[in-house]
């Protein structure tokens, strides 16, 4: 059941010893680099300086600036000859972040993924379809290389043309397919304005989801849809992509591998580590990286370790599915919050729309905080049936968030919308 | 006789009821009955219209929350003391009335009615001889 049986069990302090000698690589490779020269060097910091993972906390952040400042190659550790591939982001606000990888972190990164379905029950008996864009985006040829490496019959039909993929499911025989979730929903419509039932036509049994943040309810409606097994899988381009955290067949969090990253999770704002459990952003250190390490790289992700020890028996730390980006967080009356948790309350309620804006301001000295939300089709035309809505919404949310906002129905349509991103925060308050 | 309502959805911001009758009257349906039930939030209006199927159809086209529900509506003389002779029977047979409006052309009072029990109180309507109105007889008004 374990693709890389010593690396998947190790005991934890196999496990950290290996990082704590992985990370002194990491660091006397990244000394070659100008820019950790700087940073590094400012601190006097050298692999010399690490001997337990505690020393990690002297190493200065690397962020998303970092990358975009030193655009396209300047992070890059080894002799530019040994690059044999680069992965960049689409760039859309400002220069796009660029990671260089040598044919050993393309093999380590094929591992990787191959590792993660692995876990969930994909052999090389399996017809394995990616539907993720190819190209640039590390999600197309991330799970080619993984799922070949693997041994799995790997059909690579890109995004789109849904009638295709279906066609393709069927024809070949299809047992697993990587889709973004609300794509693994569109799939099913066309099935069934097709007339073709997942269950009878297709040998569909797992599903990976990933790249888009996703509640549990979205994958037990994915897995009601096409009777499939649905798993979380989660990475991002800067890490290579993905096959960073993956979850096992339990589905009670997501397994990061340790062996390659060493995780830690602060909070955004004060930059010190949250207590064990609490939320926070997730940030990563590269420990098996030739041509660009990084060293705790500022994901931007917000998420938690969840504790205990999985029936799996992998010893590699298993983290919440991704509450939101530390962009998006604020705080309330000293509360962390962040959208997704409002949205996963709302969208539990059919009686209400997908649209909703937060907003919190000041009034008489207090920070309020209040939530618009959109009305789907009046349900009632009784007063106390849309009272009672709003009074239950505002209990939920309470058990979430641990405060009480203002719960305010608004009419459809009425709430601004911008094109694909909606806003949903407004902060209105005099001194944030 | 079950007559179809129209409720809406309003929040509570100027211009909004307007923009709700605009869409009715540009579509030709005739406002029958109407009245507003408020909260600090947001308010219900209720209509009785002349194609209160069309209207609602019309609503939901616009992206108004709507909704149809059941009324019923009875007529009286328009004199003191008929109001009260007309709803002492469903008290009296325990029929509570949730909301109501009225309004009187010449001489006739007519009241739609929404009880907690709407078949039960076309039943008593019948009972006690009260003129029972059919959604036909409202649109001829």
């Amino acid at each position: 059941m374990y693709f890389n049986p010593e690396i998947e069990t190790m005991s934890r302090a196999e496990l950290e010893a290996l990082q704590i000698k992985r990370l002194k690589k990491s660091i006397d490779t990244a000394l070659q680099t100008p820019f950790y020269q700087k940073t590094l060097g400012e601190k006097g910091i050298t692999s010399a300086s690490i001997n337990s993972l505690d020393d990690l906390q002297k190493i200065p952040f690397t962020t998303k600036e970092d990358l975009r400042n030193n655009y396209p190659f300047g992070l890059v550790a080894c002799d530019i000859k040994k690059v044999v591939r680069l992965h960049s982001s689409s760039g859309t606000t400002g220069n796009p972040t660029v990671i260089c990888h040598t044919q050993h972190d393309i093999d380590q990164w094929a591992n990787r993924v191959a590792r993660c379905l692995y876990m969930v029950g994909v052999r090389d008996t399996d017809v394995f379809q990616n539907s993720s864009g190819y190209g640039m985006f590390t999600g197309g040829l991330g799970f080619q290389y993984g799922a070949e490496r693997l041994g799995a019959l790997t059909v690579p039909a890109a995004a789109g043309n849904t009638l295709r993929q279906i066609k393709f499911i069927r024809d070949f025989g299809t047992t697993t397919v990587h889709a973004i979730p609300s794509y693994a929903t569109r799939l099913y419509e066309v099935m069934q304005e097709q007339g073709v039932d997942p269950r009878r036509d297709t040998k569909l049994k797992t599903l990976v989801i990933g790249a888009e943040p996703h509640t549990d309810e979205q994958r037990k409606r994915i897995e009601d849809l096409l009777g499939v097994k649905a798993y979380n899988s989660f990475g991002m381009s800067e890490m290579s992509g993905p096959g960073v955290a993956f979850e096992c067949t339990y589905q009670n969090g997501l397994h990061i591998w340790e062996d390659c990253f060493i995780v830690e999770i602060i909070n955004p704002d004060t930059l010190e580590p949250v207590p064990d459990g609490e939320i926070g952003e997730l940030v990563l250190t590269t420990l098996d990286r030739e041509a660009m390490p990084l060293l705790r790289y500022r994901s931007r992700d917000l998420t938690r370790f969840l504790p205990g020890e999985c029936p799996c028996r992998r010893t590699h730390r298993r983290l919440d599915r991704i509450k939101g980006r530390s962009d998006d967080m604020f705080i309330v009356k000293g509360v962390n919050i962040f959208p997704m948790q409002v949205e996963k309350i709302l969208m539990q309620f059919k009686e209400l729309g997908t649209n909703y804006l937060i907003t919190i301001e000041t009034k008489n000295n207090n920070d309020e905080m209040s939530v618009e939300v959109e009305l789907g089709d009046l349900f009632t035309d009784d007063f106390s049936k849309l009272q009672s809505l709003t009074r239950e919404i505002t209990r939920q949310l309470k058990d979430e968030i641990l405060l009480t906002p203002k719960v305010k129905l608004v009419d459809k349509g009425s709430l601004p919308q911008t094109e694909g991103k909606a806003v949903r925060v407004r902060d209105l308050r005099n001194n944030k | 006789m079950n007559i179809k309502q129209l409720s809406v959805f309003l929040e509570n911001k100027s211009g909004r009821l307007n923009e709700i009758l605009d869409i009715l009257g540009k579509a030709e349906i005739r406002i029958i009955a109407a009245t507003v039930a408020d909260t600090s939030e947001y308010g219900i209006l209720r209509l009785i219209t002349s194609n209160t199927q069309a209207a609602y159809t019309l609503l939901k086209e616009n992206h108004v929350s709507a909704n149809l529900s059941d009324v019923i509506a009875v007529s009286c003389d328009s004199l003191a003391g008929t109001f009260a002779e007309q709803l002492k029977c469903f008290s009296q047979e325990n029929i509570s009335i949730e909301y109501m409006y009225c309004f009187s052309v010449k001489d006739r009072a007519f009241l739609i009615l929404r009880t907690n029990n709407n078949e039960k109180a076309c039943e008593i309507a019948e009972k006690y001889k009260l003129h029972s109105v059919s959604e036909e007889e409202l649109i001829q008004l």
